[in-house]
């Protein structure tokens, strides 16, 4: 409830003095800041739900019968007793279990895919550069459903769970992955790796010592993407899961009724470390161009 | 004793001047035998020979698709020869990977490795061939071209010429066989070039290695190399000294590519001794002919603007023999050192006549009845059939 005040009289208060301008100076300072000013409230808007989760990830247990999302007071419980709730952290477990499994399947399979549509001229080039783009314009209403029908068709009506939703999320990270690494790969300038050919390197020493560390960021970024993509997904997965619960499924499952606040902890914490990489990749390249 | 050195000797020299198919492993330069490249839709590289001899600094001029570049690539390995051999100090190469050839590239981008301070980039042929004393070796090379204190920045933070410098060591390091430029200067600006072009001349003369220079800039070329061999359409036009190019050429593409030519029609009148006697549009004019190029009854009567000679009607000119009489100046250039005019002949061609302004001569105006005149010596006669405008328009290639 604060937070979302403490919003509300930013933005009154970054307006006021544009409502009643004591003639001139004020409505000149304002046309000069507006770009600033009007960045500045975007920014807050884009901000408010991530400080929200910080936020509550430090309240206090929301009693079962009260039906409002406020903030009780301030307490260290959350942090302290993250499985308060073990199903919360076994569905936890199996997001991050399937995401780490199913990012690493998808980047390899992407990168070498990707390789071989920016390298190689064989017959179909174009058709499967234009293909890879369909689980990704596909909705996920679409491609979820379709997958049942065909786990189904082929007889795993039963057996639907982690290795189903596994599957399912390489699928639809495999496209993003190809994606990302092509595009790294086609703005590196061919010269570099006949320079290091014409320079005595094999095959092999080429690969490892060029294009591998300059492709490199390209793969990393789109593992990255993977993961969060994987980690996040809801509507594939329902469809898919059988008993099986992830994450994001137990979040649905629990916000019919009361939310505990671990939940927070656990955005929390994927904030923190999102930012984290984020910094180190940045503090990498300064240094690198320093 | 002395008779078997002596023998030896004559067998040397008779292996370098008779070119037979048995003695291409006695030679130690580069030799290209009938080498060809086709792509799906076109042959860039027909049926080329050429020999590069070892230590020279060897020009490929050329406007750009001429498959200059292309010929430089199958050397270096980065492109497989459609037919034809390259051999190398007496070894065939056409084969090999470009690893496995001591032939190394100064490449058109520079190619620096980005991620690789500007030290690693120019040890990585020393690496890559498990060479000791790296350390030393590179920072010699680094100090030979002036970039000792940048070692360990990274491409990104260098200028242009700083890079291609870099280009350079990277390549000079392994002091290969044979050393390849492709247009290395050809992403500089004017005044940066021109330095460049002594460096490496001064360089080239340091190391001693061979260089092939591709360029299509033909004062480059002709500043740098001590041969060139101009090339058009996949094949070699000709190949000297750039002063024999530029004095004899053999066709109207080398005439108007390298400098600027008047390229007049005439017809052979006869042919005695050393002179060819030709009849232009009525003046009778001589070539020697040493300098014909070609064995039909007419022919283009070629003549280098700076040789031709302006004077006023009547006045004696320093050229013995040939006086074309009724010219009239259509334009007028002053370039300070010398003075450019362009003037109509009675057959209706402009020729051009660059003047040197030594201070004695007369200026003329636009509309002046001018005469022109040239020393015999100094004309070349070339092949009719011949396009007489083939090359002419490099001056929009340069660039």
């Amino acid at each position: 409830m604060s937070a979302v005040q403490a919003t509300g009289s930013t933005g009154s208060t970054g307006r006021r003095p544009a409502a009643k301008p004591p003639r001139r100076s004020p409505f000149a300072w304002l046309r000069e800041h507006v770009v600033l000013i009007l960045g500045i409230l975007v920014l807050a808007y884009t901000f408010v739900p991530i400080a929200v989760v910080v936020l509550m990830s430090f309240n206090e247990p929301i009693s079962e019968q009260s039906k409002i999302y406020e903030f009780n007071g301030f307490t260290l419980d959350n942090w302290l007793n993250p499985c308060e709730d073990p199903s919360m952290c076994s569905a936890l477990g199996r997001s991050i279990e399937i995401g780490l499994l199913a990012t690493l399947l998808a980047t390899l399979l992407g990168t070498l895919a990707a390789f071989a549509l920016v390298r190689h001229q064989f017959k179909g080039r174009s058709t499967s550069n234009l293909l890879i783009f369909m689980p990704m314009a596909a909705p996920e209403i679409v491609l979820g459903s379709s997958l049942l029908a065909m786990f189904v068709a082929a007889g795993l009506a039963g057996q639907l769970g982690f290795w189903t939703i596994f599957i399912a999320h390489v699928m639809f990270c495999l496209s993003f992955v190809v994606v990302t690494v092509r595009a790294r790969l086609a703005g590196m300038d061919d010269a570099l790796e006949q320079a290091a050919m014409d320079l005595y390197a094999t095959p092999a020493q080429t690969f490892w010592k060029i294009t591998f560390p300059l492709v490199f960021p390209g793969i990393l970024g789109a593992a990255m993407l993977s993961f969060s993509l994987s980690f996040d997904d809801f509507i594939v997965t329902n469809l898919n899961s059988g008993n099986t619960t992830t994450f994001p499924m137990y979040v649905w499952g629990v916000s019919r009724r009361s939310v505990p606040m671990q939940i927070n902890v656990v955005g929390t914490v994927m904030i923190v470390i999102s930012l984290a990489i984020v910094l180190i990749g940045q503090s990498r390249a300064r240094r690198q161009a320093a | 004793m002395s008779q078997a050195a002596d023998k030896q000797a004559v067998e040397r020299t008779g292996g370098s001047t008779t070119l037979g198919k048995d003695d291409h492993t006695t030679y130690d330069g580069l030799r290209l035998r009938a080498l060809t490249k086709s792509f799906a839709t076109f042959t860039a590289v027909d049926d080329l020979d050429l020999d590069v001899p070892r230590g020279s600094f060897f020009a490929l001029l050329g406007p750009s698709g001429c498959g200059k570049t292309t010929t430089l690539r199958m050397v270096a390995g980065l492109e497989t020869p459609t037919s034809g051999t390259i051999l190398l100090a007496g070894d065939d190469i056409t084969a090999t990977k470009p690893y496995q050839r001591p032939v190394n590239t100064v490449f058109q981008s520079y190619a620096l490795f980005p991620h690789l301070d500007i030290f690693e980039n120019v040890a990585f042929g020393l690496r890559r061939r498990k060479q000791k004393n790296v350390e030393s070796e590179v920072k010699e090379m680094l100090d030979l071209v002036e970039l000792g204190p940048q070692a360990r920045k990274r491409p990104a933070q260098l200028s242009g010429g700083q890079q291609q410098r870099v280009a350079l060591a990277r390549a000079l390091i392994n002091k290969p066989e044979v050393l390849l430029l492709d247009e290395p200067l050809g992403a500089l600006d004017l005044k940066l070039r021109r330095s460049m072009q002594i460096e490496l001349k001064r360089i080239q003369t340091e190391v001693g290695l061979t260089f092939i220079h591709v360029t299509h800039d033909q004062e480059e070329a002709m500043t740098m190399a001590d041969t060139v061999a101009v090339m058009n359409k996949g094949v070699i036009e000709q190949m000297g000294a750039p002063a024999d190019l530029y004095e004899n050429p053999r066709s109207t593409f080398v005439a108007n590519f390298l400098g600027q030519s008047n390229l007049i029609d005439g017809t052979v009148v006869g042919r005695s001794g050393d002179v060819v006697t030709m009849d232009m549009h009525g003046t009778p004019v001589s070539v020697p002919a040493g300098r014909s190029h070609t064995a039909s009854e007419r022919g283009w009567i070629g003549i280098r603007p700076e040789k031709v000679l302006i004077g006023a009607p009547g006045e004696a000119l320093d050229a013995p023999g040939n006086t074309i009489p009724g010219g009239i100046v259509t334009d007028v250039s002053f370039f300070g050192v010398s003075t450019q005019y362009l003037v109509r002949m009675p057959w209706g061609q402009e020729l051009q006549v660059f003047q040197q302004n030594t201070g004695r001569v007369t200026i003329f105006r636009k509309g002046d009845a001018v005469e022109l005149s040239w020393r015999p010596e100094y004309a070349f006669l070339l092949d009719h059939a011949q396009d007489a405008s083939a090359g002419a328009d490099k001056v929009g290639a340069d660039g």
